[in-house]
């Protein structure tokens, strides 16, 4: 069980930055999200929902006057990328079905990306154990927003959200440096489809459609690309 | 009401599709070119979202002080820095852009 300790710690440490910048989002949303809909609906709200793409998008949806039908729609349309991410972790989450189901609910990018194993594999432990800082982070940061807006003023004045992408960045780039040329390709075309519907697809769709750059693994390699680990 | 129909909707509807996969593919091994699309799964969305997280304002592409701190971020990843501290340099950054372009 000594594997566990070190499993455990490794997830936990793994999901300090990403907790930090989680606060100052969760601070973000706390603050807009009051006005809007009350501080505790915001917070009940970042408890249960847990998905910031999702609340951020349904909050400015209920800002502009929309409805709940349109607010639903939009926040689900920004999380439609989990579909994909359900799929790759699957073949590592074992078990029954509540089980596998109470797993998957724990699922964020940064918790997919920091459980990712070699290749296709997730190690769904780590998985778990990079959760539990990111959702007090996130449930604490909209409480904090939400309940201390004039007083905290401008979250983004530290900056900290700009660690969501460099964590993001600093798990890319050993994955990219020993690696087959398919995937600084397939990163490289992601980033450029992403970037290229930002202005015309709704909020969560430019992600899902980088992310499916992937799809190109379905057409079998040339053997001089294909990398063996 | 119709606050809590929606969180209640969003609640629902984000395990949901967070669980879809897991309950029907869950434990199985795929075939050898679903595989190869999960593996590559992991660098197009990383590079999705540092994109996204970098460049995007809703529906706006933007090069604010968020480009600033990432970038000295990853000059600090590429120097072999830790990520934790790639991060906070990168935050300090981006902090003190956000300061000087007021």
């Amino acid at each position: 069980m000594g594997d566990m300790t070190i499993i455990r710690k490794e997830g936990l440490a793994a999901s300090i930055p990403v907790a930090l910048a989680t606060v100052t989002i969760g601070l973000t949303f706390g603050v807009l999200a009051e006005p809007l809909i009350g501080a505790v609906p915001a917070v009940m709200m970042s408890a249960l929902v847990w998905a910031g793409g999702a609340q951020f998008a349904a909050i400015a949806v209920v800002g502009a006057g929309g409805g709940l039908l349109p607010a639903a729609l939009t926040g689900i349309t920004a999380n439609v990328r989990y579909l994909p991410m359900g799929f790759a972790i699957a073949p590592s989450v074992k078990g029954s079905l509540p089980r596998r189901i109470a797993t998957a609910s724990l699922l964020t990018d940064a918790t997919l990306l920091i459980g990712r194993g070699d290749d296709s594999r997730f190690d769904v432990p780590r998985m778990v154990w990079a959760t539990p800082l990111q959702y007090l982070g996130w449930v604490g940061g909209t409480a904090a927003g939400a309940l201390g807006a004039g007083v905290i003023g401008d979250p983004g004045r530290l900056g900290l959200d700009v660690m969501f992408p460099v964590f993001f960045l600093g798990l890319l780039l050993p994955e990219l440096r020993g690696s087959s040329r398919r995937r600084l390709v397939v990163a490289g075309v992601a980033a450029v489809v992403t970037l290229v519907l930002v202005p015309v697809a709704p909020v969560g769709v430019p992600v899902l459609a980088g992310a499916c750059v992937a799809l190109t693994g379905l057409r079998r390699p040339r053997d001089s690309e294909e990398d063996r680990r | 009401m119709t606050t809590w129909l929606l969180i209640g909707i969003l609640a629902v509807a984000t395990i949901t599709v967070k669980s879809i996969g897991p309950a029907l593919a869950g434990g199985r091994r795929p075939p050898a070119a679903v595989e190869r699309v999960i593996a590559l799964f992991t660098p197009a969305l990383i590079a999705a979202l540092v994109v996204s997280n970098t460049f995007a304002d809703g529906r706006q592409l933007v090069v604010d002080a968020r480009a600033a701190g990432v970038a000295v971020g990853l000059i600090a990843l590429l120097l072999r820095a830790p990520i934790l501290v790639a991060g906070v340099l990168g935050a300090i950054t981006c902090a003190a852009t956000r300061m000087l372009l007021g």
